[in-house]
């Protein structure tokens, strides 16, 4: 899967499975920060990651991430590994 | 010292009949049932595929998408009726506000989030502990609506939550009442709600034999008092109040829909589910209410039932009537608005509270409807099949509970007290 794809799935969950703002999201948007994304949330974005990717996501990888970008970094990178 | 004084300054619901409290009281009025085959989910596997469910409700009318869907369906729904009572009483808090440390909420729920309970069960079912959701238990704890109106509308003050079954949102607001009157806050939210038109729970209530059963004409189905009743209807809702200390109320100009008097409450300490025959423990709770009010029984002039349309409730809230108040038992009006809304279970004493309040500031009384074939041991004037213009300066409200909880509350019009 090419990385464009990647991210336009992964937009697609945060909007459908988070009900966040599609305006609001971009590659640089902090979950925490900018998208109000508390650690509820984050447990429930890496939760649809690996069903929809079918990838599997160690809790110690998934704290790094606090960035949109990052997250689809750290599929793009299980599903090429 | 002089009791501190509890009025309503504001008034929500969302109901089977409607979702905003002028809707609802047109609704009453009219005599509309809220029972209709089941929507929410597909009751094929079920004996009774009817209730009455709250209609075409949006979520994202109250609150983002990313907020609502954070909630049980049950909080969702006493969200959006305390956020009409809030806009009603017209009073609102910034967060840190010291004059928010001044207001709590109390928020009755019979069981709280039992549709995410069973959602969830399902995932941990056929998929595994690793996909239970984060928000699994949040979401399931009877107290989230209680919690999520604190933090949403900023209230600092006692925040708790009343689990009393059927009784809980009377309780919520009878606690409320009290915890304005030892001077703690000034202003409470009160209310509560239940979301469990859910097949699990439904399953349940079908194996109590406590269910109508009456697929062919659900809206026949509840008929409080009347002879043919085969059990209730089972409904959801929420109903939310604005409670607050009078002078407080008085120095903003406040309207008010009436006075809270009196909080009654006693057990049964019999039966688990049944009342006590006799009616006994439901007359005691009466009573307390009219002694808190310090209000003589031929003082009432309307008494809003707990009238589940079961077979034991209907005779034993009657005969409880008779037993507190004597001959003016067959003077003043008694009505069952579960005849026309379902029974919310927790929800249901918040959104009686709110009709009692609108027969005290609109002199008409709903009536009671599907009664056609009288009962001789429910012997009272029920108001049957049409509302009834009458001056109410004193109305009761009854909400009785699984577990022997008895409840009363009794509101009066300003006219009246002051």
């Amino acid at each position: 899967m090419d990385r464009a794809t990647i991210e336009s799935k992964l937009v697609d969950l945060l909007v459908d499975e988070l009900g966040l703002e599609r305006d609001d999201i971009s590659m640089e948007a902090r979950f925490e920060e900018d998208l109000d994304v508390d650690s509820l949330g984050v447990v429930e974005l890496l939760m649809a990651l690996e069903d929809n990717f079918d990838v599997k996501i160690p809790d110690e990888e998934a704290e790094k991430i606090t960035t949109v970008g990052e997250a689809a970094e750290l599929v793009s990178q299980k599903l090429n590994a | 010292m002089q009791r501190r004084r509890v009025v309503v300054t504001g008034l929500g619901t969302v109901n089977p009949l409607a979702h905003n409290v002028d809707d609802f009281w047109a609704a009453l009025l009219e005599g509309r049932s809220g029972a209709a085959p089941i929507t929410l989910f597909d009751s094929s596997r079920l004996d009774v595929k009817f209730a009455a469910e709250v209609k075409d409700f949006d979520s994202t009318a109250y609150l983002p998408r990313k907020e609502a869907r954070r909630f049980d369906r049950s909080t969702m729904l006493f969200w959006a009726a305390t956020q009409q009572a809030v806009a009603d009483a017209g009073i609102s808090y910034e967060d840190g506000e010291p004059g928010a440390e001044r207001a709590g909420v109390v928020c009755g729920t019979g069981i709280g989030g039992i549709g995410t309970t069973q959602d969830q069960m399902d995932v941990l079912a056929e998929r595994g502990p690793s996909r239970v959701s984060p928000l699994a238990i949040p979401m399931i704890m009877s107290n989230q609506a209680a919690g999520a109106v604190s933090i949403g509308f900023h209230l600092a003050g006692p925040s708790t939550c009343t689990v009393t079954a059927c009784a809980a949102s009377a309780n919520a607001i009878g606690d409320a009442a009290e915890i304005i009157r030892r001077g703690v806050a000034d202003v409470m939210v009160a209310g509560g709600m239940e979301g469990s038109v859910t097949e699990f729970a439904m399953a349940g209530f079908n194996s109590m034999k406590a269910l109508s059963t009456r697929n062919e004409d659900p809206t026949a189905a509840s008929r409080p008092f009347d002879r043919d009743r085969d059990g209730f209807l089972l409904g959801e809702g929420a109903g939310a109040l604005i409670l607050e200390e009078y002078e407080h109320a008085r120095e903003r100009g406040a309207d008010i829909y009436g006075e809270f008097v009196g909080y009654g409450m006693s057990a049964d300490a019999y039966h688990i589910t049944l009342p006590r025959p006799g009616g006994g423990g439901a007359a005691r709770a009466m009573q307390a209410a009219l002694d808190d009010a310090g209000v003589d029984p031929v003082d009432v002039d309307y008494i809003n039932a707990h009238g589940t349309s079961t077979p034991a409730n209907d005779v034993t809230e009657t005969l409880a009537i008779k037993s507190v108040f004597g001959d003016h038992a067959r003077s003043l009006a008694v009505s069952s608005t579960k005849s026309m809304t379902g029974h919310m279970l927790g929800g249901a004493g918040a959104v009686e509270a709110v009709i009692a309040l609108k027969t005290v500031s609109e002199g008409v009384i709903p009536p009671t409807i599907n009664y056609t074939t009288p009962d001789p041991e429910c012997d009272l004037d029920y108001v049957p099949n049409e509302p009834r213009e009458a001056p109410v300066s004193t109305a009761l409200s009854n909400s009785f509970g699984f577990g022997g909880h008895n409840v009363s509350l009794l509101f009066r019009s300003l006219r009246a007290t002051t």
